[in-house]
């Protein structure tokens, strides 16, 4: 039984700084102590302790553990961080309220120190509070708490874990956001594709249609609670708004010809989109509140893949104006458009990254399919995937992690969903149920 | 729709296999009028399929329809003629090389090229519709030019005509 995830968006966390400890400070991480650098294969992960958070025997310790293990999979997951395994700990951890011995911290070489404290409240609500030493600097740097619904045990994990990736970082988290994706089966010629969702790290997975029809490319709303995706559930294929919360979806729009390569605005209010009419490709966008449709481009190449600028301004989309298919950047009110990608091969599926500086592409050259990065000028392309088919770029929220999926060669060819550092570091397959393709990250979850 | 469609697929293998021992694909097209078929209806799909050819087939990246390609379609035009209580909706497809949008929009080309192809040639353009499954309907799963060159295609599927 898949729990509804939806329920979680209304959900109060309360997360408020715990003002205890005489000694804490701010970050580290400006002092170069704990700063992560990535560069090729030169990277030291930063070591970090967790000894068992304290908490009463029974469901206080029971879902205490859980989420501490969820934290340190999340934390290790992303390459940045080792956990150092309890059995190598000098001090034992027994006060959630006492300063640790930072010697014996320093001794087992750990950078970090994690501790915790779960509490059942007497409204069933479950407490955990966690402390981040800094064990070389001697000092506490963050401390936070947070209550829910015991049933949401593994988000309060995934909450620390973005919040010891943010203090020794100094970038925002990830982790407690999810997936939007296409669960594959079936042989490749009559392949079934479901719509599926699950949490970042491979759990909670659940179906939101049923596999009758064909369905394609998910992507999130701004604000996490909505799907826009594409059904050939009426014959030729259109675009579709999937409700989380209410579990609806409908139809948008409902025009002659196709219409795909749906993406929200940064502000939710547009989605951007591509038609074909009579076989000719043309960008247009659709404000949300009234329905009313506005075309963007119109000449007789393909355009399509959409997506915007983070603050809204430009669009980023791919195009076979000049005789191949190129990436090319113009306002979000049309006109003009500028190419930007200029290397060998063929350039398609770009999305800007969250922060901005990025454009993620999949470029077919050579045989093989390719998964990249380049700056929006175009310069500095890094390719971070390299395969028979290597495709479709999402990022994660915090735009320094990104997932993607392969489809393999050959008559039993399958597809399989992958992330990756935006450095090309950490690359690995992601946890899903059966094979996936087209994955969309969502926001960081509220 | 659904059910529609897993027929289609399964008439469609049965052309694959002939073509796959062809070194051109467009050679699995038949030539011209096959008087040897003469126990099939001949205003049956089963005849528009095999005999009159359903399907035309394109370069990499291109929905520019080919000589034999065209032969292909004016047999469709004149059968189209001869048979006129029947529609047709064009599927375009792309092969496994592309990425999963453009080769929708590519796939729209393709069975628009051969639409208007067939209205060019006389079929009322209200009797043909088109859509585009990019490259998620291959009908040849090999990873080779052998197969690509048989996904890249346009197929004109029958409805209302007597199935067999």
């Amino acid at each position: 039984m898949i729990r509804v995830i939806y329920r979680l968006a209304a959900l109060s966390i309360l997360v408020s700084l715990m003002a205890v400890g005489a000694r804490a400070q701010t970050a580290p991480n400006s002092d170069g102590a704990t700063e992560i650098t990535v560069a090729g294969g030169e990277f030291q992960p930063i070591s970090l302790a967790a000894p068992a958070f304290i908490a009463a025997e029974g469901e206080a310790l029971r879902l205490s553990t859980m989420i501490r293990d969820v934290a340190m999979a999340d934390l290790e997951g992303s390459g940045l961080f080792r956990v150092t395994p309890p059995e190598a700990y000098i001090e034992q951890i027994t006060d959630f309220d006492a300063e640790p011995r930072y010697a014996d911290w320093q001794a087992i070489n750990v950078d970090a120190l994690v501790t915790g404290r779960a509490n059942i409240e007497p409204d069933g609500r479950i407490l955990v509070q966690f402390r981040l030493f800094d064990s070389f600097a001697s000092g506490q740097v963050e401390g936070l708490q947070f209550f829910s619904d015991p049933a949401d045990w593994r988000r309060i994990g995934h909450k620390i874990a973005d919040a010891i990736y943010a203090k020794l970082t100094g970038e925002t988290g990830y982790f407690d956001s999810r997936i939007v994706f296409v669960q594959e089966s079936g042989p490749k010629g009559q392949r079934v594709k479901r719509l599926a969702i699950m949490d970042q790290d491979g759990a909670n997975t659940r179906f939101l249609t049923g596999g009758q029809e064909l369905v394609l490319t998910p992507r999130f709303s701004p604000n996490d609670q909505e799907i826009l995706y594409i059904s050939y559930e009426r014959g030729e294929p259109q675009i579709f708004l999937y409700n989380l919360a209410t579990e609806q979806r409908e139809i948008l729009g409902n025009f002659p010809g196709m219409s795909f390569a749906p993406r929200f605005s940064p502000d939710g209010r547009q989605v951007v989109m591509s038609l074909s009419q009579e076989g000719n490709t043309d960008i247009w966008v659709m404000e949300l509140a009234t329905r009313k449709m506005r075309r963007l481009t119109s000449s007789p190449a393909i355009e399509t893949a959409p997506s915007y600028s983070p603050d809204g301004s430009q669009i980023v989309f791919e195009s076979d104006r000049g005789g191949g298919q190129q990436i090319y950047i113009m306002s979000a009110v049309g006109g003009a458009a500028t190419r930007i990608s200029f290397g060998q091969g063929r350039y398609g599926t770009p999305v800007w990254s969250p922060r901005g500086d990025l454009i993620a592409f999949t470029k077919s050259s050579g045989g093989q399919f390719q998964v990249g990065v380049m700056r929006t000028d175009g310069s500095d392309e890094r390719v971070l995937d390299s395969t028979f088919l290597s495709e479709g770029p999402t990022w994660a929220p915090n735009g320094r992690v990104l997932a993607f999926f392969r489809e393999s060669a050959g008559q039993n060819g399958a597809a399989s969903l992958w992330s990756v550092d935006v450095t090309g570091f950490n690359l690995k397959k992601l946890a899903a149920a059966g094979a996936g393709s087209d994955p969309a990250w969502s926001p960081l979850l509220p | 729709m659904p059910m529609k469609f897993n027929i289609l697929i399964a008439a469609g293998a049965a052309l694959v296999l002939a073509a796959c021992s062809e070194d051109a694909p467009e050679a699995a097209a038949p030539g011209g009028p096959v008087s040897s078929a003469s126990n099939i209806d001949p205003s049956s799909i089963q005849y528009f399929q095999q005999t009159v050819g359903d399907r035309v087939f394109f370069e990499t990246d291109s929905s520019r329809l080919t000589g034999v390609g065209q032969q292909t379609l004016q047999r469709q035009a004149q059968w189209l003629a001869e048979n006129p209580g029947v529609n047709g909706v064009i599927e375009g497809h792309a092969d496994e090389r592309g990425t999963r949008e453009y080769n929708l929009a590519l796939g729209a080309r393709r069975a628009e090229a051969a639409r208007s192809y067939l209205i060019s040639q006389g079929v009322a353009a209200g009797r043909l519709n088109t859509i585009s499954y990019g490259k998620e309907r291959p009908e040849s799963l090999c990873s080779a030019e052998s197969c690509w060159t048989q996904n890249r295609r346009g197929v004109t599927v029958i409805a209302g005509a007597p199935t067999s």
